[in-house]
C-alpha cells in the first residue's frame, strides 16, 4: 500500500509542477495513473494473498513437523514405562522373635517391616506398557527382605473392551477393600495395619482372573469378581492345587461427590477361600507348641469407606482423608495338630484332628490432614477381635484377646516424586506387650510415575 | 457365585442398552468444555472434570470422575501431559474403548497448536517439567481458533447427523473470535513490554500473545514451590530489574505472590485463568475481557 501512496504522491507532484497543458494530456496522463495504480494494487494484493498463505502452510508445517519430533523414531521408544521405588526405614522397636497378632493365626504375604534398626523395606521396580489397542501390562518385583526379587504384580489388563468391561488377569493385588490394591509407598503409614495383616499377611495377591464392571450411571457404581488360584493366605499352596479356583472375591463399590469440596467411595466385599492342609503353629492347652493344617472353608466378609475433603476440591494447599475397614471371618472345617518336627512332645503327638470353628472381626479407622503444602499429619486406630475359636476335641488353646493400635504419623513430601516420614505407634496387637514403636522412612519414586488411585 | 455373576451380567446389558439422545463430553478443563459449549450448542451434554479453583497438574481419578469417563462419548483434554496424574486411569478404569488414546473419542488439543518451551534435558532435578511442552496454550486465544477448527471436525467425525451443525457454530465462533482477538490487542496495547513477574509458568502463552515481559518467576522451578530463601534472592533480583505486578491463577493460594508483591512493591494481580476463575470470566469471551480488564488496571 505504501508504495502506491508514493508513487500517487511522486506523480501527484509532478503533476503540480507542470503548467497549464492541454486538457487532453491531462486527461491521458491521469488515465495512465489510474491504471497503473490499479496494476500495483492488484499485484499487491495477490502479494499479500500468496504471504498469507506461505504462513499459513509454514505454521501447518511447524505443527507436523512438532507432532512427526514427538513420534518414536527407534525401537527403543516402544520400551515400557520404567519406575523405581526406593523405600526404606529406621525402626526403633521391641526385640521380639516371633512377632504375632494374639487370637490370630499368622500366614499370608508380607514384606519386611518387622525388623529393627535400618532396613531397606520395600523396593519395587515397575515395567507397564500398552501391550496393543486392546490390552495394557503390569509388572511389579519387589525386593523380598530376605534378598532376591519376588513378582509382587504381573498382569494384563483389557483397555478396548468397552461397555465398562474390564478383564485383568495374572498376577495382581485384589480389588477387595479400599487399601488391598494400594502398594506399600501409597500408603499413609509406614506399616500396614492389623485388620489387613490379620487377614492376608499384608494384602491379597491373586494368581488368576478379574472381571469388573462399571455402570453407566451418573452415581459411580462398580462390581467386581475374582476368581484366583488361592494359594495365599486365607487360603493354602495345597487348596491351589486344583482345577477350578482355589478363592473367589467379590465386591460392589459406589461413589461420588457432595458439592466441589467433597468426595466419597464405599464398598461392600466378599472373599471365600478353601484352604486345604493350611498350617500354622498354635499352642495347645499345655502351652507347647504344635503344628495344626486346617481344612474347609474361609469366608470374609469386608466394608470399606473413604471420604476425602479438600476446599473447593483443590488438594494443594489442605486436604483430609478418612478411611476405615471392617471385617468379619468366618472359618469352619477340620482341622489335624501334631508335633512341631523336631519340637517338644505336645499334646497333639501322634495327630489328632477334629472340627474346627472361628467368628473374628476387627476394623481400623485412620484420618490424614495435610495442613499445609508438603506437610500431613495422620493418626490410625486399630482393633481386632479374636473372638469365638472352637478347637472340638483337638487340646488346642485360645488366646481371647483384643488387640489394639494406636498410631501417629507426620510426613514431609519435598515434592511429588519423595516423601520422608516419621511414626509413632503404641502396639498393644501381642497379649501382654506393649510395644512403642518409632519409625523413620523414606520414599523416593524414580522415572515414569503413573497416577495413583483414588 | 457364578448366579451372582450372571445376574451382574444381565444387569449390565440392561443398562447399558438405552441409546443415548445426546452427545456426552468430559472435557478436562473448565476452557475446552466452555470451547466444546460454543461448538454443539446445546447438542451435547458437556461436564467438565475440573473447575478454575483446581489445580490441573492434581486431580484424583475420583469416583464421580470414573463415573462421568464412563458415559462419556468424546474427552476433549490439553494434553501435553498436564493430566498425566489422572487421565491415564480415567481411561483405563473406565471400561470406555470409545475414549482410549488414539480413538476419535480423545482429542488431545496440545496436537492442533505449536508448543513451546519444551526441556532440551529431562531430569526431574529441574522440577516437575512437561517433556511436551508448556500445557497452557490456551490463553493465547490465536491458539484457540486451531483447536476450535480441529474440535469441530472431530465433533462432526463422532456425531455426523449433526456434522453441518459444528462447522455452522465452529464459522460462527471463528469470526466472533477473530473480531474479538483483534479488539483485544488493540486494548492491549499499552500492557507491551510491561514486565511481570509470574507465580508458575502457566501464563508463558498470554505474555507471548500480549508482549508482556516475563522477568521472574516465583516457582525455582516449575512445580516447586517458593522457600523463604528463594523469594529473598527473588526480591533483590527486583531491586535491580522492577516489575510492575505479579500474576497468579485462582486456584493458586495467594501468600507467595502478596508477599513479594507488598515488599518489592509491585502489584499482586488474581486473574481468573480460565472459564469460572472469577465472577466475570463465564465464557472464553469474557474470560480474556476480564483477564485484559484486570491487567490493565495494574500497569495503570
Amino acid at each position: 500500500m505504501n508504495r502506491t501512496s508514493l508513487i500517487m504522491l511522486a506523480a501527484s507532484g509532478a503533476l503540480a509542477s507542470l503548467p497549464a497543458a492541454a486538457d487532453a494530456d491531462l486527461k491521458a496522463l491521469r488515465a495512465e495513473i489510474a491504471q497503473m495504480r490499479q496494476a500495483y494494487e492488484q499485484r499487491i494484493n495477490a502479494l499479500e494473498k500468496r504471504l498469507a498463505q506461505t504462513e499459513g502452510q509454514a505454521q501447518a508445517a511447524q505443527t507436523t513437523a512438532d507432532r512427526a519430533a514427538r513420534a518414536p523414531v527407534t525401537a527403543s521408544a516402544f520400551n515400557p514405562e520404567i519406575s523405581l521405588i526406593l523405600q526404606g526405614q529406621y525402626a526403633h522397636r521391641k526385640d521380639i522373635a516371633e512377632r504375632h497378632i494374639s487370637g490370630f493365626v499368622a500366614g499370608g504375604h508380607a514384606h519386611g517391616g518387622g525388623g529393627r534398626g535400618f532396613s531397606l523395606d520395600h523396593t519395587e521396580l515397575v515395567f507397564a506398557a500398552s501391550i496393543d489397542p486392546y490390552s495394557r501390562g503390569f509388572v511389579n518385583l519387589a525386593a523380598a527382605p530376605e534378598g532376591g526379587l519376588e513378582v509382587e504384580e504381573a498382569w494384563f489388563q483389557t483397555t478396548g473392551l468397552g461397555r465398562g468391561f474390564n478383564i485383568k488377569g495374572g498376577r495382581f493385588l485384589s480389588g477387595i477393600g479400599y487399601i488391598n490394591e494400594k502398594h506399600p509407598h501409597a500408603w499413609d503409614f509406614a506399616d500396614q495395619n492389623l485388620m489387613y495383616t490379620a487377614l492376608f499377611g499384608e494384602h491379597l495377591i491373586q494368581d488368576g482372573v478379574q472381571v469388573k464392571w462399571l455402570a453407566p450411571t451418573e452415581t459411580f457404581l462398580e462390581f467386581g469378581l475374582e476368581a484366583a488360584r488361592g494359594q495365599n493366605f486365607p487360603g493354602s499352596k495345597e487348596g491351589g492345587n486344583k482345577n477350578g479356583a482355589g478363592t473367589w472375591a467379590t465386591f460392589a463399590r459406589i461413589g461420588g461427590d457432595v458439592g466441589a469440596s467433597n468426595s466419597w467411595r464405599a464398598g461392600l466385599n466378599y472373599l471365600t477361600a478353601r484352604p486345604k492342609d493350611r498350617e500354622a503353629h498354635r499352642e495347645d492347652t499345655g502351652g507347647v507348641e504344635a503344628d495344626t493344617k486346617f481344612t474347609g472353608k474361609s469366608n470374609a466378609w469386608i466394608a470399606d469407606f473413604v471420604w476425602k475433603w479438600a476446599p473447593l476440591g483443590n488438594v494443594k494447599e489442605q486436604n483430609f482423608t478418612f478411611s476405615g475397614e471392617v471385617f468379619r471371618r468366618n472359618e469352619n472345617g477340620n482341622l489335624a495338630c501334631a508335633d512341631v518336627p523336631g519340637g517338644a512332645a505336645s499334646l497333639c503327638t501322634g495327630g489328632l484332628s477334629d472340627a474346627y470353628r472361628s467368628k473374628q472381626s476387627g476394623f481400623y479407622a485412620q484420618g490424614v490432614y495435610q495442613f499445609m503444602p508438603r506437610w500431613r499429619a495422620g493418626y490410625r486406630y486399630d482393633r481386632l477381635d479374636s473372638g469365638s475359636v472352637s478347637f472340638g476335641a483337638n487340646p488346642l488353646a485360645h488366646e481371647d484377646y483384643r488387640p489394639t493400635k494406636h498410631t501417629l504419623m507426620t510426613d514431609y513430601s519435598p515434592s511429588e516424586f519423595s516423601r520422608f516420614r516419621l511414626q509413632f505407634a503404641r502396639d498393644k496387637s501381642m497379649l501382654g506387650i506393649t510395644d512403642n514403636q518409632m519409625t523413620l522412612q523414606y520414599i523416593h519414586s524414580l522415572g515414569a510415575h503413573g497416577a495413583h488411585r483414588f | 457365585m457364578k448366579k451372582l455373576l450372571a445376574v451382574l451380567l444381565s444387569l449390565g446389558a440392561l443398562i447399558a442398552a438405552p441409546a443415548h439422545a445426546a452427545l456426552n463430553v468430559l472435557a478436562c478443563e473448565p476452557e475446552w468444555a466452555a470451547l466444546t459449549q460454543e461448538l454443539t450448542g446445546g447438542k451435547a451434554n458437556v461436564t467438565s472434570a475440573t473447575t478454575a479453583m483446581q489445580d490441573p497438574h492434581r486431580i484424583e481419578a475420583r469416583p464421580a470422575l470414573l463415573a462421568q469417563a464412563r458415559r462419556a462419548d468424546l474427552v476433549v483434554c490439553s494434553g501435553a501431559d498436564l493430566e498425566i496424574g489422572w487421565l491415564p486411569l480415567l481411561q483405563r478404569e473406565s471400561g470406555n474403548a470409545k475414549i482410549q488414546p488414539g480413538q476419535p473419542g480423545y482429542f488431545e488439543a496440545a496436537a492442533f497448536v505449536r508448543l513451546i518451551e519444551k526441556p532440551a534435558v529431562l531430569d526431574r532435578a529441574l522440577g516437575d517439567i512437561h517433556a511436551a511442552g508448556n500445557p497452557h496454550f490456551f490463553l493465547d486465544p490465536r491458539n484457540l481458533l486451531k483447536v476450535s477448527d480441529a474440535l469441530a471436525k472431530r465433533l462432526a467425525d463422532i456425531d455426523p447427523p449433526n456434522a453441518a451443525h459444528y462447522v455452522a457454530r465452529h464459522k460462527d465462533f471463528s469470526a466472533r473470535m477473530q473480531a474479538a482477538i483483534a479488539r483485544w490487542e488493540k486494548e492491549a496495547a499499552p500492557l507491551t513490554g510491561v514486565p511481570v513477574v509470574v507465580q508458575h509458568k502457566n501464563w508463558s502463552y498470554l505474555a507471548d500473545w500480549l508482549g508482556l515481559k516475563v522477568v521472574a518467576d516465583l516457582e525455582p522451578k516449575p512445580g516447586v514451590d517458593p522457600s523463604a530463601a528463594y523469594l529473598g534472592q527473588l526480591l533483590d533480583k527486583l531491586k535491580t530489574q522492577p516489575a510492575k505486578m505479579v500474576l497468579r491463577a485462582a486456584y493458586q493460594s495467594p501468600k507467595a505472590s502478596e508477599w513479594i508483591a507488598e515488599r518489592a512493591g509491585m502489584k499482586a494481580v488474581m486473574l481468573p485463568y480460565t472459564v469460572g476463575g472469577s465472577g466475570k470470566a463465564q465464557d472464553l469471551f469474557s474470560l480474556f475481557d476480564d483477564t485484559l480488564a484486570r491487567l490493565k488496571e495494574a500497569a495503570r
